[in-house]
């Protein structure tokens, strides 16, 4: 399968402390990248970098095979190809739930309106919030504020999806409804690159998992491998911490 | 009760006249207010050194200083010891806006300030650039925030020029006073009379901007 994302020998420094260290990754379309790591490793600082929240000291990221430019202008065009939803609720007070959709197609991708809600409402129609169209943030729960969130990326039809804890903010028996978009997501064939704390969705939704720790990548690997098979004594420990035995 | 006197001549209408005086230049000092203290408050977010001081030692200033000393200051000083001519009307405007502009600039700092970081990123991230993503998601928020606590403010301003009979502007204050002395021997109730006719013009002043802006706060609020 085709490359689409490629990370080369990335690193960044906050305040002269190295915290993505010489980092490569290739994401291959359709994969979907599962990123686990104690907290602190790099992960959401990693997502940030790709694209172009934070700036990268050395290295490159390549996005279909172009060099993602650092200029202002073309970042934009960029991120319009990248989509990316946060761990905290992100949405826009201001803004119902269809303009919080509907903003980013209209404004930067010129789109019709009346398209762009047509797309909206199916979208909230697939995540089961149709009825929510015209609530405003605040009378969401955090789940669905979530579901809100992700097809807000969705609809500028991204090639590359990042997310980056979406669900840890939540209670846990919201956990469930955001989760089950995202492997819906999966199966659709997205590309995803996804950080997470919950393990046995990693695995669920994982073609590839890496183990980030210092900045560095440690490990990768299948599901199966990654999970039952853990090659370095750092992921075995890791791991080992999301078990009760 | 002293209400007879409003009806003596054409008093009623110049006690409205010196309303007018009142909001007139309570207006003008408002609308300066507002462009620039937006525009200060921005810069102050800038957290820039050299703007930081300098805004702090102007609000300090204007926090200290009794708005009456500053008018003094502005009319007789720039009259008498610059030798530059300002009528009192200026210098009233000046005064004001001096201080609207302040207040108007520490709302709008709180106001920025008090938007998370948050809101620039998952906009930036949806493609919006620097422009857009103030135009869509940024400056409306403020503008929500902003407008409950600077109607404050302008209401705050339309009292506050009562002051500027102080440097002889005829407002309505004045002219209350002006009919009151005129009529002391015929009603000699006049003064209860006047002054509760003034209340009122002041509470049917600053009352619909108040109501207008809990309205907009209940609207807005998230
Ligand atoms: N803006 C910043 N300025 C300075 N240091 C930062 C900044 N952002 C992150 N860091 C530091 O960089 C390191 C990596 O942070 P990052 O947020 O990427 O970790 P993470 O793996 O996402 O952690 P978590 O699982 O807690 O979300 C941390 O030590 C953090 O303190
Ligand atoms: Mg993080």
């Amino acid at each position: 399968m085709e490359e689409i994302l490629k990370i080369n020998n990335l690193s960044k420094k906050f305040n002269d402390i190295v915290v993505l260290d010489n980092l490569s990754l290739s994401v291959k379309k359709g994969e979907v990248v599962v990123i686990v790591g104690p907290s602190g490793c790099g992960k959401s600082t990693f997502l940030r970098c790709i694209n172009g929240l934070e700036d990268i000291d050395e290295g490159e990221v390549l996005l279909d095979g172009e060099k993602v430019s650092r200029n202002k202008k073309n970042l934009s065009k960029t991120r319009e190809r990248i989509g990316m939803v946060f761990q905290s609720y992100d949405l826009f007070p201001h803004k119902n739930i269809l303009q919080n959709i509907t903003l980013a197609p209209i404004k930067v991708k010129k789109r019709k309106k009346a398209d762009a809600e047509e797309e909206a409402l199916k979208l909230l129609d697939r995540v089961g919030l149709l009825s929510k169209k015209d609530s405003y943030p605040r009378q969401l729960s955090g789940g669905q504020k979530q579901r809100v969130a992700i097809i807000r990326a969705l609809i500028m039809h991204p090639e590359v999806l990042l997310l980056d804890e979406i669900t840890a903010a939540l209670d846990p028996e919201m956990v469930r409804e955001v989760l089950d978009v995202v492997l819906s997501l999966a199966k659709e064939g997205r590309t995803m690159l996804i950080v997470t704390h919950e393990m046995a969705f990693a695995r669920a939704v994982a073609d590839r998992l890496i183990f980030l720790e210092g900045g560095k990548i440690v490990e990768e690997g299948s599901p199966a491998e990654f999970f039952d098979n853990p090659k370095t004594e750092r992921l075995k420990s890791f791991l080992q911490t999301f078990s009760y035995e | 009760m002293g209400f007879e006197v409003l009806l003596k001549g054409n008093n009623f209408i110049r006690l409205l006249g010196g309303l007018g005086v009142a909001l007139y230049i309570s207006l003008i000092s408002v609308a300066i207010s507002i462009v620039f203290g937006i525009i200060l408050g921005a810069l102050m977010s800038l957290k820039n050194p050299v703007i930081n001081a300098f805004s702090r030692v102007y609000l300090e200033i204007v926090r200290i200083m009794p708005q009456m000393v500053l008018l003094f200051i502005v009319y007789f000083g720039a009259t008498k010891v610059l030798g530059i001519n300002l009528s009192a009307e200026v210098s009233a405007v000046i005064v004001f806006s001096f201080w609207g502009i302040a207040e108007m600039s520490d709302l709008v700092r709180g106001a920025l300030s008090g938007i998370d970081r948050i809101q620039y990123e998952s906009s930036m991230a949806l493609g919006m650039n620097t422009m857009q993503t103030y135009i869509h998601v940024i400056i409306p928020q403020i503008i929500r925030r902003l407008i409950p606590l600077s109607i404050n403010l302008i209401t705050r301003m339309i009292k506050t020029t009562s002051l500027v009979m102080m440097i002889g502007i005829v407002e309505v204050l004045k002219v209350g006073q002006q009919i009151i002395e005129a009529n002391r021997k015929s009603s000699p109730n006049a003064a209860f009379g006047v002054f509760a006719t003034i209340f009122l013009l002041y509470f049917l002043a600053c009352y619909p901007i108040s109501v207008l802006s809990k309205y907009l706060e209940k609207k807005w609020e998230n």
